[in-house]
């Protein structure tokens, strides 16, 4: 039986801020993981991070991350997948700071 | 203090300008980032979690108000208002845009500063002991000879490309305050019959195989040591291995070929190049020397300390604690913690270092120390001076008087800002520290070092922790580890480990329990945590840990 292929979003540090992007379907890049492309398919998911390796002037260190989703867009399956959409526990800044 | 001169300057104004202009290719898109990476690290600038960050060098730990006050100004301007002192005498900057390093590397060079071989597989930021030419202790100054090496290792043509970082620390005292054990190479200043030398350690690291240091060399003479030293460094470059990252450091290769191969082969190397030197790194010594001469000390009564320690208990508690000996009569020397309890460890606002700049120009012959424990110190304080001093750190929440107490911890940035990291070290800091000051223990405690590191890297120094906390992932959850007994002086000490790791949530009363049990094997308050361990040994503490775990659990 083929192996499950577990969801996941691509995502990278954008080059000029380093602040935590991910890709969206629209060929563009998001800061809220809400908006980001959910991946199902392997060789989609393959497909995209090129896309996104592709893109040097805007994002990097692409690769892909787990995700479960949920109500509100995908969530992270690994908490530093989870600290990378919010921001550091010691001070209210970053993500958490960023996006209501 | 050593002020850059003209080949100083201009190499570092060199620098900044190929790098603004590789920033420039990097956002124009001519140079890839495989291309911009290792220009970025030889400049300081990582990519974090979730930023950059910049990291920049305090030599030796040494700052004076101008530098203090800069680096408060790049906190304001390009940061988030603050910055993290480090275990190696750095402070790092965990918000820049790139766009912005190439004017913040400019507005350091103004204050002679900068971020060069902070990073990348070169000769780093050379540490001393923070109580450098103030301590009571001390054979030497280490400052003017970590100045020396500090210029001898910038952009050494030979030690550019090496198989791994290079960390070098140098100790004026017996008391070694800069884990001279744990480093590439470590100093120890030494006097043999009324002539200066140094002993020389090597091999010494922590990380994922960590390795106390092995004395290479009893006594190294003044005339001698750049060039042993890089004798050493030149038999590592070409032996280490280049194979294996775990295994490039220079512990590993003392470690395979045993400190008597590597002696004989430094010592052969050292003949060969010896000549080169001419003398002029003695010279250059001479006017280093110079630059670092002490303070005019004064003589002045030092009633007023005595009737306020007499008087008031929060300045006889932070007397007690946060003072240490000074060299000089009716001096002190003035630790200020970074360690407020629920605080980041060794974080600093910009209005907090404006506030220490200004009270080191006021009290303190303009110089302050970073320390490798993440506070900061004021080595020159005349004791009439000292209640004003407390009054004006209290404003500014930098009076906590915790110096060496269970809760002036050791902790790495972890995976709050660390891309390397498994697991968080600092909430893990902050709430022992919030636990054992809400039970008022402290002090009862007293001196007991906790060092929490979030991966093996271990730049929280978790080994040589009396109480090492290290931070793993352990199936997708964070899982701490935790040795005991561990020991960064002189008698340098790898902690070991109790048993299996705990929870996040599990952390905590963990270590609660280990110093119950501490204070009710200890034979009375004068028996420090390690003395205790070291006569008792793990079996009563691991007893603690998970006897009354299952107990709890059973409950």
């Amino acid at each position: 039986m083929a192996r499950t292929f577990s969801p996941k979003v691509v995502t990278g540090n954008a080059l000029i801020e380093g602040d935590v992007v991910y890709q969206t379907a629209d060929d563009g890049w998001t800061r809220d993981l809400a908006h980001a492309e959910v991946l199902s398919d392997e060789a989609q998911a393959n497909l995209r991070l090129l896309m996104a390796e592709g893109q040097p002037e805007v994002i990097v260190g692409a690769y892909l991350a787990d995700v479960t989703p949920g109500t509100d867009g995908p969530v992270p399956t690994h908490f530093r997948e989870g600290f990378r959409r919010t921001g550091p526990s010691n001070y209210f800044h970053g993500k958490q700071a960023e996006i209501g | 203090m050593y002020t850059y001169n003209e080949f100083d300057a201009g190499f570092v104004a060199k620098r900044n300008s190929q790098f603004r202009q590789q920033v420039e290719r990097r956002i124009s898109g001519a140079l890839s980032e495989d291309e911009f990476k290792p220009l970025r690290l030889m400049n300081g600038l990582y990519l974090q979690l979730h930023a950059y960050m910049l990291r920049v060098a305090i030599p030796y730990g040494t700052l004076d108000s101008a530098k203090m006050r800069q680096l408060a100004l790049l906190a304001d301007k390009w940061d988030k208002g603050y910055g993290h002192f480090t275990t190696r005498q750095n402070i790092q900057y965990n918000w820049p845009k790139l766009s912005d390093v190439p004017d913040m590397l400019d507005a350091l060079a103004e204050v002679d500063m900068h971020a060069i071989q902070t990073s990348g597989n070169t000769i780093r930021n050379v540490t001393a002991d923070h109580f450098a030419g103030a301590g009571a202790d001390e054979v030497a100054d280490p400052r003017p000879v970590a100045e020396l090496i500090r210029q001898w290792s910038s952009d050494h043509p030979e030690f550019q490309f090496m198989p791994r970082k290079f960390k070098i620390a140098v100790t004026g005292s017996v008391n070694d305050r800069a884990v001279i054990m744990a480093h590439d190479i470590g100093l120890q200043i030494v006097d043999r019959d009324g002539e200066i030398g140094y002993r020389v350690v090597i091999g010494g690291g922590l990380g994922r195989t960590p390795m106390i240091g092995k004395v290479i060399n009893d006594f190294v003479a003044q005339g001698d040591l750049l060039p042993y030293l890089e004798a050493v460094v030149s038999v590592w470059n070409l032996l280490g291995r280049r194979d294996n990252k775990y295994k490039a450091r220079i512990k590993i290769t003392v470690h395979e070929h045993g400190i008597d191969d590597i002696r004989a082969r430094v010592d052969e190397r050292f003949k060969a190049i010896r000549p080169s030197f001419t003398g002029v790194d003695v010279a250059l010594f001479e006017d280093i020397k110079a630059a670092f001469a002490p303070p005019a000390f004064r003589d002045a009564s030092t009633a007023v300390y005595e009737t306020a320690y007499k008087s008031d208990p929060i300045f006889r508690s932070w007397s007690d604690t946060n003072l240490a000996q000074h060299r000089a009569p009716g001096y002190a020397i003035v630790q200020i913690s970074l360690k407020a309890h629920g605080e980041t460890p060794g974080d600093a606002s910009s209005e907090q270092m404006r506030a220490m700049a200004d009270l080191a120009e006021t009290y303190g012959h303009n110089e302050l120390r970073i320390s490798h424990e993440q506070n900061v110190i004021l080595p020159h304080v005349h004791k009439s001076d000292l209640p004003a001093l407390h009054a004006e750190l209290k404003k500014h929440r930098l009076a906590t008087a915790n110096i060496g107490l269970i809760s002036d911890i050791i902790a790495c940035p972890g995976m709050d800002y660390c891309a390397l990291a498994t697991a968080r070290s600092i909430p893990v800091a902050q709430q022992i520290a919030t636990r054992f000051d809400a039970l008022k223990l402290e002090h009862e405690v007293g001196d007991l070092k906790i060092k929490i590191s979030g991966c093996i890297n271990a730049c929280g120094h978790h080994h040589v922790g009396h109480i090492g906390i290290l931070g793993l992932d352990r199936a997708g959850v964070e899982n701490y580890q935790i040795t005991l007994g561990g020991d960064h002086t002189l008698d340098a000490r790898l902690g070991d480990r109790t048993g299996p790791g705990f929870a996040y949530d599990e952390i905590i009363p963990a270590v609660e329990r280990i110093v119950y049990a501490y204070l009710d094997l200890r034979t009375d308050p004068e028996e420090q945590f390690l003395a205790t361990y070291a006569r008792v040994g793990m079996t009563p503490f691991k007893a603690a840990l998970y006897d009354k775990a299952q107990a709890y659990a059973a409950e």
